[in-house]
């Protein structure tokens, strides 16, 4: 799972609501996985990026050199682009949890994959 | 996948059919890959996205990723959901470049407001139109996937469903639950004549209403209407109303009435025998 996935992932419990953002982040097995640069792409997710909660992920994973927010220009500065990039889409999360920070509510990440599957009582009526 | 007798979606839950048998169909079976992805193609050619722009797409119903594959061709960026771990175990095999979930598009599609530029869907949301456990309402599971695929789409963007209806009422029931949700679109329907290569493409759109986009068809008849268009108005199934008065005028069982049911029936997308001089004919009293 790429952290540009769990920027955008929120917890769809129900009663939850705008609440169930930005789900915690516990990693076990990561990996970095050479991707392709965009520069285009990566500009025009910029605005959908949630800073804080992309800063925390990348604080739980130990990342160096994340930037602290967009820059003045930044559809031009490739050097924000790239590091952008390496964040959001070449760090993978193999293995860990995703938790619900209204409900508590965990989510198992295997094999890259996050489980979003909700039992009954936890559908939305 | 279209099926000679019954539909798998009468068997049971789509987590259960989609096993590792099946799910090597969709990794070895060169007709199936091939179907899928022509889909795909389509899907992604009624999305109407700006050209030579990269976007960040849903697929409701990745499976082993074929379709995904394809947007990633395209130069696109996605994230795939589905209910199936075998189906899922194969795109992992298959090593796609979307990431993809584990989920039940029933329960909501789980991204915040406004993360995706579009959605494409191949052959999934049919599925839930059948209940598998006694909790299960489909109409509630298709709102809350269309509520949820509404909010998580940006404004102005589109979803396009490609799904096999099993018959008129589940269409309209599907399509109720998506207006109810905000979406304006339409059905697109390619090749209505053709009982095989015959596709529904649920087009939605979630902003003011714009065009719909044509069917594909082999001839080159204008009159047949293809598309059914609706609005949060009405729903209103282009060839309805006026097929109910026309019915009013014929006597049963002449030959003209005999046609205008065959041709119901194949607006209903049943196998109906062609139309030749022995239709409808006076038989003998023995008949």
């Amino acid at each position: 799972m790429k952290l540009l996935t769990h920027n955008l992932l929120t917890s769809h419990v129900r009663g939850v609501g705008p609440r169930g953002f930005p789900l915690r982040l516990q990693a076990t097995e990561v990996r970095i996985n050479p991707v392709e640069f965009n520069p285009e792409f990566v500009a025009r997710m910029i605005p959908k990026v949630e800073w804080a909660a992309l800063l925390e992920a990348a604080d739980t994973l130990h990342l160096v050199e994340v930037p602290k927010g967009p820059t003045e220009g930044y559809e031009r500065d490739e050097q924000f682009l790239r590091k952008m990039h390496h964040v959001l889409l070449e760090v993978d999360v193999l293995e860990g949890t995703l938790q619900c920070p209204e409900s508590g509510r965990l989510f198992p990440i295997s094999r890259g994959i996050p489980n979003m599957l909700l039992n009954d009582e936890e559908t939305e009526t | 996948m279209a099926f000679r007798g019954r539909r798998p979606e009468h068997g049971g839950p789509p987590e259960l059919f989609y096993d590792e048998n099946e799910a090597r169909k969709y990794v070895r079976n060169s007709r199936m890959i091939d179907i899928q992805t022509k889909m795909a193609g389509r899907a992604l050619e009624l999305l109407y996205l700006p050209e030579g722009q990269p976007c960040y797409l849903l697929d409701v119903g990745c499976g082993s990723g074929l379709s995904g594959d394809y947007l990633s061709d395209e130069g696109h960026y996605w994230v795939g959901i589905d209910i199936s771990p075998a189906m899922l175990d194969a795109a992992l095999d298959r090593d796609t470049e979307g990431d993809v979930l584990l989920g039940d598009m029933g329960q909501g599609i789980p991204f915040k407001p406004g993360s995706f530029d579009g959605c494409i869907s191949i052959s999934a949301v049919q599925w839930l139109c059948n209940a598998n456990k006694k909790s299960d309402n489909p109409a509630k599971r298709l709102y809350c996937f269309f509520s949820s695929l509404y909010s998580v789409l940006a404004r102005g963007a589109r979803a396009v469903l490609q799904l096999y209806p099993e018959n008129s009422e589940q269409l309209e029931l599907i399509t109720t639950q998506a207006m109810k949700a905000g979406f304006t679109g339409g059905v697109v329907v390619d090749y209505p004549n053709s009982a095989k290569a015959k596709k529904f493409y649920l087009c939605l759109l979630s902003g003011p209403s714009s065009f719909l986009p044509k069917g594909l068809s082999d001839q080159k008849d204008g009159d047949e209407e293809r598309e059914s268009a609706f609005t949060k108005e009405s729903l209103c199934l282009l060839h309805r109303v006026p097929h109910r008065a026309a019915r009013r005028g014929m006597v049963r069982k002449s030959r003209d009435w005999v046609l205008e049911k065959k041709e119901r029936r194949r607006r209903q997308g049943k196998e109906v025998r062609p139309d030749t001089q022995y239709t409808g004919r006076k038989r003998k009293p023995y008949f």
